[in-house]
């Protein structure tokens, strides 16, 4: 099964594919779903992403592959759902998107053994986790000044229920920037896979229904702009669209006046 | 388990705390020539955090918990601010009218010797970090900045630090913050502790106090090996 939740005509709603272009709402709706504003498709607890997690990506980053998982944590203001647009400040030179398989907790994880791992997983969503490379630095990295920024983790269109996917997924990731197709993975080569990972964390930090794992993604980031349409696709899971907006539209940059202020003083 | 006692808005802990890193200026000091080699290569220019995950915080009154009686944590002694109203992108002039009041946190990690990667599995353990019972309004508390933090431990005072050690100021910290991330009522931006804090083990007794905020005091106990069911 797979669920979205969406904001339409005033309210939020539980929503369920309904054809090509279309959604069917709770109360028995079918709305177009370029009609709706798209949520992150749960309410998400403890974000969790890893890094370097395809040893591709590693490479391609020049960085070994390493012996445990890096992993950090994000704020929630960092969500936002399918259709939304993620900021790039002026001064960013090279900001790149993160296709990743996304893994939502569904049962209460602790002290976990990998063999009974999988039982713990609600299901899968896509997740675009925006990185601005410029604002990378070696301490605690990658800090969240590159990796908690608003609205620069997409998480949708939908959530699959686990069992709907094979166990573990072993599906196809592509990314498409104004429908050229720029990288390319699947996730059977996930360095530290989805067992392993919440063996991992819930030795020392408990997992909650609604927790996110943030798998990580492989080789094929490129910088994008301004007005660019990223879409996240995943095999079986949907595709995720996002749009890179400018600081002008969040009332960053330009003149006072073009940020709807008013002039204390001539 | 009490919750802490709010006395302003928002009257509940309802949002995401975050922890500052490296704000201490012995923070750096103290690595020495490490800092500008490899693989930091030089001091950070940026305010650097981290997520305290909600199963890391405890009630006033709950116990920070290690895995076994030889294992030891460094104690975070620091000054929370909890925000009163949505900061984003505020400038530093009016950073401080955002926030509603202050709170005494105690925020345990496993030591660490690298700050390159996060390390999560140091610094986001279960039960690992305490709020004090009372957020003191800052009409009330006064200058941020210049606050005495004391630690003790078993009753014997182990370290003295003051929130003029830091380099972020309370209001730099929002408005940087602020300019990527909007922080929400309820939120905690906790400002940072000194480097090298007091090692405990199972048993031991904290104690912390700031300066006009108010004293926490927690104990350290080992967690039972209960797994999910």
């Amino acid at each position: 099964m797979k669920r979205a939740r969406v904001a339409y005509s005033g309210a939020i709603h539980e929503a369920a594919p309904a054809g090509a272009d279309a959604i069917r709402l709770d109360d028995g709706r079918v709305v177009g779903e370029a009609d709706v504003v798209w949520l992150p498709p749960f309410e998400a607890g403890t974000v969790i992403a890893l890094g370097l997690n395809y040893a591709d990506h590693a490479k391609e980053l020049a960085f070994k592959a390493q012996d445990e998982p890096l992993v950090f944590l994000k704020g929630p203001g960092s969500l936002i759902g399918h259709r939304g647009a993620t900021r790039r400040p002026a001064d960013a030179t090279f900001m790149h998107y993160e296709c990743e398989l996304a893994v939502v907790i569904g049962k209460p994880a602790r002290r976990v053994a990998r063999a009974d791992a999988m039982a713990h997983v609600a299901g899968y969503t896509i997740a675009n986790d925006y990185a601005i490379r410029d604002y990378l630095e070696n301490w605690y990295r990658p800090n969240l000044r590159v990796k908690s920024r608003d609205g620069a983790t997409a998480l949708g269109p939908w959530l699959v229920d686990a069992a709907d996917v094979a166990a573990p997924p072993q599906l196809a990731l592509r990314t498409f920037v104004n429908g050229r197709q720029t990288q390319s993975g699947n996730t059977r080569d996930l360095v530290f896979d989805i067992a392993f990972l919440i063996e991992y964390l819930s030795a020392f930090m408990t997992l909650a229904p609604g927790d996110v794992i943030l798998t990580g993604t492989p080789e094929g980031v490129i910088d994008v702009g301004v007005g660019d349409e990223v879409v996240c696709e995943i095999e079986g899971l949907g595709r995720l669209v996002n749009r890179i907006a400018g600081d002008e539209e969040f009332g960053r940059g330009g003149t006072a006046s073009a940020r709807g202020e008013k002039r204390e003083s001539a | 388990m009490s919750s802490p006692r709010i006395e302003v808005a928002p009257f509940r802990l309802s949002g995401t705390v975050y922890s500052t890193l490296l704000n201490h200026r012995h923070s750096l000091a103290s690595l020495g020539e490490a800092v500008s080699s490899k693989p930091y290569q030089g001091a950070p220019k940026n305010v650097v955090l981290a997520v305290k995950p909600r199963p890391a915080l405890l009630a006033a009154g709950g116990e920070i918990l290690v895995d076994d009686e030889s294992q030891e944590l460094e104690v975070g002694a620091t000054l929370g601010l909890v925000i009163g109203t949505t900061a984003c992108a505020v400038a530093s002039t009016d950073a401080l009218g955002h926030v509603a009041g202050f709170v005494v946190a105690c925020d345990c990690t496993l030591p660490r010797t690298s700050h390159y990667r996060p390390q999560i599995r140091a610094m986001a353990r279960d039960a690992s970090f305490v709020l004090g019972a009372d957020v003191v309004a800052r009409e009330r508390a006064g200058d941020p900045d210049s606050l005495s933090i004391r630690v003790f431990v078993d009753g014997e005072l182990v370290r003295s630090t003051s929130t003029s050690d830091q380099v972020r100021s309370a209001a730099r910290l929002i408005a940087d913050i602020s300019d990527f991330m909007t922080l929400r009522p309820g939120d905690v931006v906790l400002t940072g502790s000194a480097p090298d804090g007091a090692r405990v083990r199972a048993g031991a007794a904290i104690a912390i106090e700031i300066e006009s905020v108010g004293r926490l005091e927690t104990r350290v106990a080992v967690a039972d090996a209960r797994t999910s069911p």
